[in-house]
């Protein structure tokens, strides 16, 4: 793919989040699309921001757990980044904001030290990390009925959309991180259950994952950044109106209201 | 459906089990036996062989998710009863030949150590009345031909009961957060799935709180020392010769079962 079409392609994105709509896949006009460029699109897609003035606070990992495996059809991991924007501090969700926005249930990595793949291990990550705190991740893919395959949602910046974070902090070492259970409900209906095993088997699993992927474009994880490491429960899709609140043991709750 | 069918129905079904061998669904030539009918077929069987030196050391309830439920068409749990013959030691070996079409599934055991008898009784009286609770395997298996079962033959199947394991380490009820207590489930050292406490009825103590309630109707209670499975806090994982099943829990520790020829 050229540098002029990669250029072309990651606009295209940013205008659809902009514009709150919803456009036909990548893959629709250029099916040959590769991995790797798709994470070019999506490295222009980040320049562009930065450009903007937007911060990059942290990354994340997606299609992390088999049950978002099965739901998207995509078999392996992927990343994005996580801009200040994204990042929600009142309890509020605003869906006019966004096109078809769903929610997970995450565990969220604070590092205390750079990660530089690619030999990066579970138990350097474990090292590595100041806390951990739990986040409801708020998806909103920008192609058309949430359906794309793997190349198509790289370049989309793995669907980033909004984050809440809660106020629970923990070092990594004070808890089971692989057995915290969680319980996502809406309006009161618990809608998804799981326990952070779900995540490549143990969260950090994910966050040594992403290290050493990042480490073949030769980047590393930062300390301060905030890494979510992937859905521990389904998405969920959202309407006005709801009320979605998620516990995490000893962690825990983080809830917020979609408005308009 | 009087004495006679309700005794024939029970034989049937323990004749499959002590040949392990699967008979055709009960529903199936019987399509009226209604829920009660179901109860008295499980309670015969169960009051047979406590007469042949077996004894009740507690019970099971299933059908506690939502997913069970609806894959049965169903809007409640169902109960079985757990026999001294049915415990294996954690980390014991099970022969596939006493059994027909196993899969494990792992919950919370409760031990209690008070009575709770129906018909008002609340989660909380559940938790009060505890002594603690531990990880287990249940193994649930079907008389029922490739469990083809509707709601009235898994009741009169003892719940589709098979054998149980406890493990971990007893930890008092006040320790932990029962509904969002965290589970891994292994099949081979490979993860198969997780759960948490909420799956079973929205928490553990409310699944044991129905079975209490639901006992009231047959005049029976929960005794102190009883040692009841709360349900599975994920889906059942079929088990073949050889398979090693562990299930991790926060908090309490793990368990663990082997599968022989």
């Amino acid at each position: 793919m050229e540098s002029k079409t990669i250029k072309k392609t990651a606009v295209f994105l940013i205008d659809a989040e902009n514009e709150k709509r919803e456009v036909p896949r990548i893959t629709d006009e250029y099916p040959d699309l590769s991995v790797d460029e798709a994470y070019a699109i999506q490295e222009e897609l980040v320049n562009i921001r930065l450009g903007q003035g937007y911060r990059m606070v942290g990354s994340k990992m997606g299609l992390t757990s088999h049950a978002k495996k099965k739901q998207m059809n995509i078999d392996k991991p992927i990343y994005g980044y996580i801009f200040d924007y994204m990042v929600t501090d009142a309890n509020v969700l605003h869906v006019n904001e966004l096109i078809h926005p769903k929610v997970e249930a995450e565990i969220a990595f604070i590092l205390s030290r750079d990660l530089e793949g690619p030999d990066v291990t579970t138990e350097d990550v474990l090292a590595s990390t100041e806390y951990v705190v739990p986040a409801l991740e708020v998806i909103d893919s920008r192609f058309q009925n949430f359906q794309f395959t793997s190349p198509d949602v790289i370049a989309d910046n793995a669907s980033s959309s909004r984050v809440f974070f809660g106020s629970v902090m923990r070092k990594p070492d004070e808890m089971e991180l692989d057995l915290v259970g969680v319980t996502l409900s809406i309006n009161g209906e618990l809608r998804d259950l799981g326990a952070s095993a779900a995540v490549l088997g143990h969260p950090a699993n994910s966050v040594a994952m992403l290290a050493n992927m990042l480490s073949r474009q030769g980047k590393k994880l930062k300390a301060g950044q905030i890494i979510l490491t992937g859905g521990i429960t389904g998405a969920q899709l959202l309407s006005l109106g709801d009320i979605v609140s998620a516990k995490w043991d000893g962690l825990g709750t983080v809830e917020f209201k979609v408005e308009q | 459906m009087n004495l006679l069918q309700t005794v024939s129905f029970s034989d049937r079904l323990a004749v499959a089990e002590e040949n392990a061998n699967a008979v055709k669904p009960l529903t199936e030539r019987h399509p009226d036996i209604s829920v009660r009918e179901a109860y008295m077929i499980q309670l015969k069987t169960i009051e047979r062989k406590v007469e042949a030196g077996a004894s009740i050391v507690g019970k099971k309830i299933g059908l506690t998710s939502l997913a069970m439920q609806k894959l049965l068409g169903v809007d409640q749990p169902d109960y079985g009863h757990l026999l001294n013959r049915m415990e294996v030691e954690d980390g014991g070996k099970v022969s596939l030949g006493r059994l027909i079409q196993p899969k494990v599934e792992a919950e919370i055991a409760f031990k209690l150590n008070q009575d709770l008898v129906g018909p008002r009784v609340t989660s909380t009286e559940v938790l009060l009345a505890t002594e603690y609770i531990q990880p287990a395997l249940e193994i649930v298996d079907s008389r029922i031909e490739d469990w083809q079962i509707k709601l009235q033959d898994t009741i009169a199947d003892n719940a589709s009961s098979g054998m149980y394991v406890l493990g971990g380490q007893p930890v008092s009820v006040d320790k932990v957060d029962l509904s969002h207590l965290g589970m891994a489930f292994y099949k081979n050292n490979k993860l198969v799935n997780t759960g948490v406490g909420a799956a079973a009825l929205g928490g553990p103590a409310n699944a044991i709180a129905w079975l209490a309630n639901k006992l009231f109707e047959f005049g029976i209670y929960l005794e102190a020392g009883e040692i009841i499975l709360s349900g599975a806090l994920s889906a059942a994982v079929q088990a073949e010769a050889g398979d090693v099943f562990t299930a991790r829990m926060a908090h309490i520790g793990e368990v663990s079962v082997t599968f022989t020829d």
